[in-house]
């Protein structure tokens, strides 16, 4: 059934007609057009479709779109304010943290996340936190400095 | 050394990489990003069994399905691509040779459409007899995958025998190996297996394709080697390559698994028949296992023959490869094994048989480092076998038998001086881990040290190439046009540095233009092998001083002095000595103007190639020749702690060390280390193709199949870069890509001796694995016998 929701999409609010069966996934790729959120595999072992619901990481491929109703959302195109890039983007930069880009915006929108966290991010609870998101090729060592790096910089 | 210039600027400097902002602001484009007007969606129907006759195919209801344009069966395609071998059909012909093989596609509207109708298809089937072993298919009298061997075109470089399984043959004779063994004191054989694996490139294989009326072909797909697409193409279809266009954006991990030929072809001809609408297929992460092509199995058994001082006096070595259903691109990895196949050790004496065999399973084709990663593991734990035989140290017996330079390879080839050092490697190696000191067992858990090395050479034809453009702007800024894609390995950074330092301008006024286009791109031949920043280096490196041949024409009319007298420094041309005679860059590049409207020179386009000297085929017979553009050395050294109860390592430090000649960008470096040795040790410790008896595969999904997180990687990984040069590479650059996945799982299983004495011969070394041959040690019983 087609229902209409409320989402505040990357500082934006919108009202969206979203199919019952649709995913957050979904909707963010397909109808809406934000291409940086990726997929893997669809079903929630990946975790490269990760995206902020309500300032918390999810999977988005796991979340029904009508579930979403009501919520904020963040995915990786409303990270950067102004043409200006946010901590943990640039600490990526600087720590050579990605290499294909495939799994980049999880990674980002995670360690944005645990930035909020508070202290005491340090390098066992990063790896806690991105342990759910596959990256093939970079071995996540540097993934882990540069949140580690960017939280001690806050 | 002191051939080298060391007062570089941006080469050797860890300048953040060009294709950062775009990924980090997750704008950058892959291929599934792509959408185009009129765009249609594929479903593919995939084939049940292993290997089966198709008796029928019926269509009728999918094609009334809503949505539908089009359904392809085999038989609307009637030929065959491949790489080196043409064995592979686009979609299954008369019988189907893997459970998972693409029988029928359906174009639809939608994607959802496609899925319904895809449903719809029924195919009747008759089950044939699969070979689900190599071991199995060599045998006489097995059933045969390909019937048709004796038609198929084939490279030279490649040996197929007809009526057998065999999709190539690699033979090498060096040396007397009787002899060998006859001089030999012990004398030691063993057997070595590791199963299939996938690529898991986080973005599964996607290509769109146009097949416009006027036939004209486009195709927008996530390949590592758009050429090659194009020639391969071209040479299946006979059109002609002007009139193929391949796009490539960036690559999300290929890894090899997209290198070659893949669906392209397929989707092309569903365009055909679709009116020339463009037609997308992008897997799904079960298709990516079944359907995409995988790193081929091995077996491999070993017979080394030593003196007692330690010499390795003879090895005959048998590997044979399961190729799966189609060798296309798989025959080559036996070749690189074959011609690789003593590891980095000098041995006089060697026979050797490299067989890529065919086998009911999912066909297979490159993978980083491949032939090497598994052929690796073979020789590998075979020197601490023999030096154990010998009671000799690990360490030591690898140094007495390696390969220096001045020594001759398998294929007789002589180690040229500036080939890197092997020696160094090991040394380095074992020093950081405190090699001899026993480590001491915490809180009941054992701990154990263990050491592999590894040498590699691309394997590729001995003519492959490739070009570089660099183009410049009115402003002086320049873009560099590669025809190596970028797929996450950092070569369009690292070949911006080698830009930047030879036209010494900033690596920020440098664009590399971020996709490939066979229609604009300059040639190269594939990204693979490990080949890019040495050849496509050269070829950016002779582009840029093209380039700076072209400005200094112009400058020495304008400025009337010799060529030989003008300096470029800082985007600036000034003569020798008089640095406040000079002109910008930026006056230059486009053509020099006098105030009076005259124009000296123009547009500047520099261009630059690169190609393999001197390699040769390698005889047919001995295997004896030139096959190596260039042979990079390394070694792990790792210290693990093992759990006796679960099974479960954990590596606590792993130290690398690569003689990659020079580091271009060390981080981009650094994070080829990380990156390759957790591969390795994923592949090793974790990942392999299961099937069940009729040969389907059981674990198709990253729940089953799983793969290294974040919580695997070693506790410590210190990574050592010896620089070497090697005198004609890119600023003495070897290259990183492969090596850093080469033997890491290797060690760990070395240390997993000195931890508990155990023993393992086959790949993946998980947890239940190690807990049963701990198991079957105390119980003094055979592994196969624990439960
Ligand atoms: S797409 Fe893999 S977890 Fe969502
Ligand atoms: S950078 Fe390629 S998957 Fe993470």
């Amino acid at each position: 059934m087609l229902r209409s929701i409320k989402v505040v999409l990357n500082g934006v609010e919108r009202t969206v007609d979203v199919e019952d069966h649709w995913t957050l996934l979904w909707l963010l790729r397909e109808k809406l057009k934000l291409k940086g959120t990726k997929h893997g595999c669809d079903r929630g072992d990946c975790g490269i479709c990760t995206v902020l619901v309500n300032n918390t990481p999810v999977k988005s491929c796991l979340v029904l779109a009508p579930e979403v109703n009501g919520a904020e959302i963040l995915t990786i195109e409303g990270l950067a304010k102004e043409g200006s890039l946010a901590p943990i983007q640039k600490s990526f930069i600087e720590h050579s943290a990605l290499q294909c880009g495939i799994c980049t915006a999880a990674f980002v929108l995670t360690g944005h996340w645990l930035l909020q966290q508070g202290d005491g991010v340090d390098r066992k609870r990063v790896a806690e936190a991105i342990d759910g998101i596959l990256c093939r090729c970079t071995g996540y060592r540097q993934i882990i400095e540069a949140i580690v790096d960017a939280a001690r910089k806050k | 050394m002191k051939n080298f210039r060391e007062d570089l600027k941006y080469v050797g400097k860890p300048v953040p990489r060009v294709d950062s902002y775009e990924k980090i602001l997750g704008v950058a484009e892959y291929t599934g990003d792509i959408e185009l007007p009129g765009m249609l969606h594929t479903k593919l129907v995939l084939s049940p069994y292993a290997h089966a006759k198709i008796k029928a195919i019926h269509t009728e209801k999918a094609r009334k399905a809503s949505g539908v344009v089009a359904v392809a069966v085999g038989d609307d395609f009637p030929f065959r691509v491949g790489l080196y071998v043409n064995d592979r059909n686009v979609l299954a012909r008369k019988k189907v040779r893997w459970a998972g093989e693409p029988v029928v596609a359906v174009v639809a509207e939608t994607l959802e459409q496609a899925y319904e109708a895809a449903e719809l298809i029924e195919v009747e089937y008759e089950p044939l007899q699969p070979v689900l072993d190599v071991r199995d298919a060599l045998k006489p009298g097995a059933p045969l995958v390909h019937e048709e061997l004796g038609e198929y075109a084939h490279s030279p470089a490649f040996h197929p025998i007809p009526g057998t399984n065999i999709a190539s043959r690699f033979t090498l004779k060096k040396g007397d190996v009787e002899l060998g063994f006859k001089q030999s004191d012990v004398i030691l054989e063993n057997e070595f297996m590791m199963p299939q694996v996938s690529h898991v490139p986080l973005e599964t294989h996607t290509s769109i394709g146009q097949y416009m009326p006027d036939g004209k072909i486009k195709i927008w797909t996530s390949a590592q080697s758009p050429f090659t697409v194009r020639h391969i193409l071209s040479v299946s279809l006979g059109v002609p390559e002007h009139k193929i266009s391949v796009y490539v954006p960036y690559i999300g991990g290929g890894f090899g698994g997209k290198a070659g030929i893949n669906f392209e072809p397929l989707v092309v001809m569903l365009s055909k028949m679709a009116g020339g609408r463009p037609v997308k297929l992008e897997l799904t992460r079960e298709e990516q296992f079944i359907t995409a092509p995988v790193r081929q199995g091995l077996y491999a058994k070993l017979k080394t023959g030593v003196k007692r001082s330690g010499e390795i006096m003879a090895e005959k070595i048998l590997y044979v490869y399961d190729a799966g259903a189609y060798a296309d691109y798989g025959v080559n990895v036996g070749r690189a094994a074959g011609y690789s196949c003593t590891g980095p050790y000098y041995v006089p004496n060697v026979e050797t048989e490299s067989l890529t065999v065919y086998t009911n399973h999912p066909w297979g084709t490159a993978f980083r480092g491949f032939g090497h990663f598994e052929f690796l593991w073979a020789i590998e734990r075979q020197m601490d076998l023999v030096a154990r035989e010998l009671g000799m140290d690990p360490v030591e017996f690898r140094l007495k038998n390696a390969l220096l330079p001045g020594k001759t390879t398998p294929t007789g080839e002589v180690l040229r001086e500036d080939a890197g050092r092997i020696d160094e490697c090991i040394r380095a190696v074992a020093s950081r881990i405190d090699w001899g000191k026993k480590p001491v067992a915490a809180a009941g858990k054992p701990r154990g040290k263990g050491i592999a090395a590894l040498w590699k050479a691309p394997a590729m034809p001995p003519n492959a190439s490739s070009a570089a453009f660099i183009k410049f702007n009115e402003d002086g800024t320049a873009e560099l046009l590669l025809g190596i894609t970028e797929i996450g390995q950092g070569a369009e950074t690292a070949l911006a540095q080698i830009a930047a330092e030879e036209l010494g301008l900033p690596v920020e006024k440098i664009k590399v233009v971020p996709f490939r286009h066979t229609d604009v791109s300059p040639y190269s031949w594939q990204t693979v092998a490990s080949r890019g920043l040495f050849m496509d280096g050269r070829a950016v490196q002779m582009a840029a001083r093209d380039a700076k041949n072209q400005i200094f024409d112009i400058a020495s009319q304008v400025l009337r002095v010799s060529k030989e007298d003008l300096v470029l420094s800082d985007e600036r041309v000034h003569v020798r000595g008089r640095p406040e005679v000079g002109l910008e860059l930026r006056q230059l590049v486009n053509g020099y103007v006098y105030p009076n409207g005259n124009v000296v020179g123009g547009p500047v386009i520099g261009r630059g190639f690169y190609s393999a000297a001197r390699l040769t085929y390698l005889d047919p017979e001995t295997g004896q020749g030139y096959p190596a553009l260039k042979w990079t050395f390394g070694a792990h050294a790792v210290e693990v702690e093992v759990d006796p109860d679960t099974g479960m390592v954990k590596v606590l430090k792993l130290v690398s060390a690569f003689d990659i000649g020079k580091a271009i960008n060390p981080a981009i470096v650094l994070g080829q280390a990380y990156g390759g040795a957790l591969q390795s040790m994923s592949l090793g410790l974790l990942e392999g193709y299961f099937y069940d008896e009729k040969g389907r595969m059981l674990n198709p999904n990253l729940t089953d199949y799983k793969i290294a997180r974040a919580s695997d990687i070693p506790e410590e990984h210190e990574v050592i870069i010896i620089e070497n040069p090697q005198l004609d590479g890119p600023f003495g650059a070897r290259g990183i890509g492969e090596l850093s996945m080469l033997s890491v799982e290797t060690a760990i299983a070395n240390a997993l001796y000195d931890a508990i004495g155990i023993d393992l011969k086959n790949l993946p070394i998980t947890a239940e694995y190690i807990w049963k041959h701990i198991q079957a040690k105390k119980e003094k019983i055979p592994v196969e016998a624990v439960t």
